[in-house]
């Protein structure tokens, strides 16, 4: 008696949340699509006119959109490159049985607690600052020159702040699969003669592989938007060095109030996620297949 | 070569004594046994002799080197562990050729060690598969593939058939004596199934709480246990251990009788009790009988089919000549 009533029934009864869920998708989506083809400026409310292509012409034109669609990318694959190694690498320390083993995990899982605003905040005063930052202190120390970070090398301080925010998450998510790791094969391959890179290299690594996707995956998607660590920090500068695709879209709409030519850069940033996600599933995606 | 001294060993985990001080001879091409309880140290010894523990204290001579501090890959033994650690993401091929290719043998002496090594056990359809492709006893046998290809002095085998159902497991028994006899290579084999080890073994080594309570051949365990412990772990089903009453009239603390040694009848015999449960094998029949004065019911063993229910009343009757007697010490009064 189950089947074609019960089967109506549920989809009548999870229709309002379905409902609820496109609402919640579409509306934005539609109303950002229909301002892009809008000339919509904040200082001249009232006088919105439709212009076509031309909030799209201006924004894939501006030298602005390269120069940040790279940092974007660099940004992306600097977090990731930094936290995949060293969360590799802090996974397999951490595996290793010492003493105070429970508080030191909680302490290297601290950082994912801290907010943004605060990390990027504490990083920039209290480690970059190129007077009072600990860093200039060790400079000084040695009789260097201290560096100011965020002036000289902008997007490198960024890149450092964020990957020290998503180290923890891939050490965690790499720790819980190298202790699911079963201790016979390492030892079966002690006894084939391989030593600990071998082990490292040929049973380790792919068993982390799917891991690794996920870390990869998840983090993609974070890092894709990140924004409050920028705004904190340097305001995207100097000129357009650290500004990512994220902070162009927010300059454009909020500092230029252009909302016209930022929504036709938030719908190119769609678009551009939706390429880089399906490359990484064709790139990695054949990972997560049991 | 295989031959595998061990001489005053010890093992402790931390305050815990798990091995006492051990000696044992291992001689070439010797098919040995190691078993008893869970818990009993076996696999703590046969981890000792592949190097994957350290010894606390004494020595493990292989092929009269000393070996104790050599690391286990230089050590020469090749190890079947009890899940098959097989690596899951490597091809059956790739799986054998693992040790090969950690050696640094080139390619085409590999290919053809694994052909053959595929050859022996059957695995040459499956060399291009995943081990999760892969049945129990596939499993098994990539397992034993890769040690073989080793040509290691020693075998070690780590409860290999415990993860097998009933019928793969007297299959792959034969298969591992079959590669002994073909081999000749020493094969130490770590069980708690007393039937795999008559089965199987040259030389069996009984532990308990990590003391070899007694070595020999099967037979000789069986006929002649040392003390109590052995001759109820050996045979099955276990021997019947009477005491009291029973044991004095041969001045013994306690006797053993094995079920295959009581003969049982409906009018007379030596003793008296009921019969609790019969068991129906077709071949046998097993009678579990309560007897006054003993705790256990009595274990009998009769061939083919007898007419006995529960409650009815049998006289039993050991060979006079197959009764052990054992000291107040538990051990064997000759």
């Amino acid at each position: 008696m189950a089947t074609q009533h019960s089967r109506a029934a549920a989809r009548l009864m999870i229709s309002p949340a379905v409902l609820l869920l496109l609402g919640w998708m579409i509306i934005p989506l539609s109303m950002t699509l229909y301002f892009s083809f809008l000339r919509y400026n904040l200082l001249i409310p009232g006088m919105e006119e439709w212009t076509g292509w031309t909030n799209y012409e201006f924004f894939l034109t501006d030298p602005a959109f390269f120069a940040a669609l790279t940092n974007t990318l660099l940004l992306v694959g600097g977090v990731l490159l930094i936290t995949i190694i060293g969360g590799v690498l802090l996974a397999l320390l951490l595996d290793q049985p010492f003493w105070g083993q429970g508080i030191v995990r909680i302490l290297v899982i601290a950082p994912f607690f801290v907010m943004p605003t605060v990390s990027a905040l504490v990083w920039k005063n209290m480690f970059m600052n190129p007077v009072n930052g600990l860093f200039a202190y060790f400079a000084k120390f040695l009789g260097l020159q201290p560096f100011d970070f965020l002036s000289h090398a902008p997007l490198f301080s960024i890149i450092l702040i964020v990957a020290w925010q998503w180290l923890p998450f891939a050490t965690l998510i790499l720790l819980t699969a190298l202790q699911s790791l079963d201790s016979e094969q390492l030892e079966a391959a002690e006894m084939d003669g391989a030593n600990f890179l071998n082990r490292f290299v040929f049973i380790m690594v792919p068993h982390l592989a799917r891991s690794i996707t996920v870390v990869i995956l998840i983090q993609t998607i974070f890092l894709l938007s990140v924004f409050a660590e920028i705004l904190v920090t340097t305001n995207g500068g100097p000129g357009y060095a650290s500004t990512n695709l994220t902070y162009l879209i927010y300059a454009q709409s909020l500092l230029q109030f252009d909302v016209g030519g930022g929504s036709a850069g938030g719908v190119v940033a769609i678009i551009l996620a939706n390429i880089v996600a399906i490359f990484l599933m064709r790139m990695i995606g054949k990972n997560l297949e049991a | 070569m295989g031959q595998i001294t061990l001489n005053q060993i010890t093992k402790s985990f931390g305050d815990v004594q798990v091995i006492p001080p051990l000696d044992l001879q291992i001689d070439d091409g010797e098919f040995v046994v190691f078993v008893g309880p869970s818990g009993c140290g076996k696999s703590t010894l046969l981890r000792l002799i592949a190097g994957l523990e350290d010894v606390s204290s004494g020595d493990i001579n292989i092929d009269g080197r000393n070996a104790t501090e050599v690391p286990p890959a230089k050590r020469g033994l090749a190890m079947v562990f009890q899940s098959y650690a097989l690596y899951p993401h490597m091809s059956v091929r790739k799986n054998i050729a693992f040790p090969l290719r950690m050696a640094g043998i080139d390619k085409a002496a590999q290919d053809a060690k694994v052909a053959a090594a595929a050859k022996v056990l059957n695995l040459t359809d499956y060399l291009d598969r995943r081990p999760g492709q892969l049945s129990g006893g596939q499993r098994q046998r990539v397992a034993i593939g890769r040690a073989i290809v080793r040509e290691p002095a020693a075998f070690l085998f780590d409860e290999p058939l415990s993860n097998l159902d009933a019928a793969l497991r007297v299959n792959m028994r034969l298969e591992i004596s079959e590669l002994h006899q073909s081999l000749k290579t020493t094969m130490i084999y770590v069980t708690h199934d007393q039937v795999e080890a008559m089965t199987m073994a040259d030389k069996i080594v009984v532990l308990h709480a990590g003391r070899i309570e007694q070595v020999g051949s099967p037979l000789e365990l069986y006929h002649t246990p040392r003390n109590k412990f052995v001759a109820g772990f050996i045979g099955s089903p276990k021997m019947n251990f009477l005491s009291g009453r029973f044991a004095t009239e041969f001045d013994a603390a306690t006797i053993g009788v094995r079920p295959e040694h009581l003969t049982v009848s409906h009018s007379d015999g030596k003793w008296v009790g009921k019969v609790a449960v019969s068991e129906h094998l077709g071949s046998d029949t097993f009678l579990y009988v309560d007897m006054d004065g003993v705790d256990e019911p009595v274990t009998v063993r009769s061939t083919g089919e007898i007419g006995f229910r529960h409650g009815d009343t049998v006289h039993l009757t050991p060979t006079a000549d197959k009764i052990h007697r054992f000291d107040n010490q538990d051990l064997r009064i000759a």
